[in-house]
């Protein structure tokens, strides 16, 4: 137990004395995630608000030709300007990114809309840019809307009831929360903790084993009347000691941040709160042993500190994948994604935050069966600890 | 008391120790003198159990190193080739780490760690961060740790390597005291005049096998030469490769 004890207390000195690698550690984890999620929720506000509030400069050529659909136009908060000279030019103005969307009116609208033939009216837009998509579907829901007045009006002034366009009556009921819908986008947020929480321990768990090597400090240490596997559990404990600073740390730091974000703009409320931060670290914690041991694990097999950073990397990015993979196939919460670790933290932390009830049987799984990896990967670094080649 | 046995090792194809057998004795400074890549080395990690024998049997004090690993190192100091600190630590922490993991109580500590820090006469540097130290400090204080815990057996591989006059000077003060004091000092070097003037056994190896094994004078009279680097270079003859 004391030497156990004595190798944890040397390399949490040891870490702590080590001011920059400290930092990086402990900075750059938990303040990455908040400052990403703010960008990005940031953008995202901005880009819904636009959508509604913003008055679309519209070019229209011909807008002499159907002052009724103009003046409808205007009144969508689209203010009509003036357009390229000709077709031609309108199409390559489109195409160059000059203007987003432009709307043709040719001269035989006037009569074609007094016949009562189809109308032709050309919208001009490229769908391949993204972002000019947004202002061209706007302008082509409102024609549409024109249409269907004018085919209304139409009706009725035959003595047809309009009701005959409508078949159909569509009522479009959303049954998300402001909760729920939040969790969408802070579904993100998991990683970020994970991220943090390894970022944290990265360096301890190089320093234990490719660093010692290099430094020359390895083969004395090993040489001391002490088993090897007080040594590694000792160094494993430490690194964990590291990781939960850091978590709390990202958890502290997003509570924070959470505040100060206009989250309520976009129809969401996170339940973020104090209780739901603590539940969070004890939710996330089993993962710090398995983080610990994978890290330390990985950066065994390595032959120097700088390989061991490169492999430790990609190990960084391993927990996104099972998250990855349910996020883009929009999968419940099941009863076998709580044997996945990451994943089941992930999937909990999200119900949390949505606000939705948390299966117990999930959570006991959850964190018994990442537990039980971690103490499975924690005995393999054990076992590699005690090999010749650990000397390199 | 060290003994080797027949002692094999390979790593892959390289056949590192071929049959390596000698005593070292307490109160005896015994070296291991051989030319680069000869296994020295090999040897001497076999001795302070990080590695294991692929054949043959190595004791200290008795304990065998790979049944009794735990009481060979209990009873052994080792200062392995190159042996690096941890710069964030103090060199008296360096030192105090080690008691701690060699069981040293509570108690002892500090009397200890003081003791060793003035027989090696680091106190001048005692408490500062071994990060900037010269190798000729860091040899000192990696000495310092291997002895914290008083050793009957001393095993130091190489350790005369890159310092400068003085401080191979008290080196060799400090082995003669240990030899004085009664224990058994197993060092490699592969510099003569080194292994001439302190020791008094002498075991030369080459391509993994001992060439021969007896005092300074008695190498020369076996291979008729009048210096012992002669002798050294008829030694090696003897042992041919595989």
């Amino acid at each position: 137990m004391r030497v156990l004890f004595t190798v944890f207390a040397k390399e949490v000195v040891d870490n702590i004395r080590d001011r920059r690698t400290l930092a990086s550690a402990l900075l750059m984890g938990p303040l990455f995630g908040p400052i990403l999620f703010a960008f990005v929720i940031n953008l995202s506000i901005e880009r819904s608000l636009s959508d509604v509030e913003k008055t679309l400069a519209l070019p229209v050529l011909g807008a002499s030709h159907a002052p009724n659909l103009v003046r409808y136009l205007e009144s969508l908060n689209m203010e009509i300007v003036d357009a390229p000279e000709s077709r031609e030019a309108a199409v390559a103005s489109v195409k160059t990114g000059l203007h987003d969307v432009v709307v043709i009116i040719p001269q035989a609208f006037g009569e074609q809309m007094a016949a009562a033939i189809p109308a032709k009216v050309e919208l001009i837009s490229d769908q391949a840019n993204t972002t000019a998509d947004r202002d061209s579907r706007r302008v082509r829901r409102a024609l549409f809307a024109y249409n269907q007045e004018l085919a209304a009006i139409r009706l009725a002034a035959r003595g047809v009831s309009p009701l005959v366009l409508r078949p159909l009556n569509i009522d479009d009921i959303d049954v998300s929360t402001p909760s729920g819908r939040s969790g969408i986008l802070l579904g993100m947020m998991s990683y970020f903790f994970i991220f943090a929480m390894l970022m944290g321990g990265m360096y301890l768990a190089i320093d234990t084993t490719a660093g010692e090597r290099e430094r020359g400090s390895l083969e004395p240490l090993l040489a001391l009347p002490v088993t090897r596997d007080k040594l590694i559990l000792g160094k494993i404990i430490a690194t964990c000691l590291f990781m939960a600073l850091s978590l709390m740390l990202s958890l502290g730091s997003f509570f924070v941040a959470l505040k100060f974000m206009p989250l309520e703009q976009l129809g969401m409320t996170p339940n973020f709160g104090p209780a739901v931060v603590v539940t969070a670290f004890f939710l996330l914690a089993p993962f710090i042993l398995l983080g610990a041991a994978v890290m330390t694990l990985v950066a065994s097999f390595t032959k120097s500190y700088k390989e061991a950073q490169t492999w430790l990397s990609v190990v960084l990015l391993a927990p996104t994948l099972p998250i990855l993979v349910v996020s883009l196939l929009t999968l419940r919460p099941r009863l076998e994604f709580m044997f996945i670790p990451s994943l089941s933290q992930h999937l909990l932390l999200i119900d949390m935050v949505k606000n939705e009830p948390i299966n117990v049987a999930h959570v006991v799984i959850s964190v018994t069966s990442t537990l039980l990896f971690g103490g499975l990967l924690t005995w393999l670094c054990a076992r590699l600890y005690r090999r010749e080649g650990l000397l390199g | 008391m060290i003994k080797v046995d027949g002692v094999h090792k390979s790593f892959g194809d390289v056949h590192a120790l071929r049959g390596i057998s000698f005593e070292a004795p307490d109160g005896k400074i015994t070296g291991l003198l051989g030319p680069n890549g000869a296994g020295k080395s090999t040897t001497l990690r076999v001795l302070y159990t990080v590695l294991k024998p692929d054949e043959g049997h190595a004791s200290i004090d008795g304990n065998d190193v790979v049944e009794k690993s735990l009481d060979a190192r209990r009873c052994t100091g080792a200062l392995p080739h190159g042996a690096g600190l941890y710069p964030h630590l103090t060199a008296r922490e360096n030192i105090a780490y080690y008691a701690t993991l060699c069981g040293i109580a509570r108690d002892e500590m500090d009397e200890r760690v003081e003791s060793i820090i003035d027989l090696l006469e680091i106190r001048d540097f005692a408490d500062r961060r071994s990060k900037g130290f010269s190798h000729g400090q860091r040899t000192k204080i990696a000495l310092a740790r291997a002895l914290v815990h008083d050793p009957q057996n001393v095993i130091l591989d190489e350790p005369s390597n890159g310092l400068d006059v003085m401080a191979t000077r008290s080196l060799r003060e400090l082995i003669l005291k240990l030899k004085d004091a009664g224990r058994c000092v197993l060092f490699s070097s592969h510099v003569m005049q080194e292994v001439a003037a302190l020791c008094d056994d002498i075991v030369i190896i080459a391509n993994g096998q001992v060439a021969m094994d007896d005092s300074a004078a008695g190498i020369k009279k076996k291979t008729k030469c009048k210096n012992l680097e002669d002798a050294f270079v008829a030694a090696i003859q003897l042992v041919g490769p595989e």
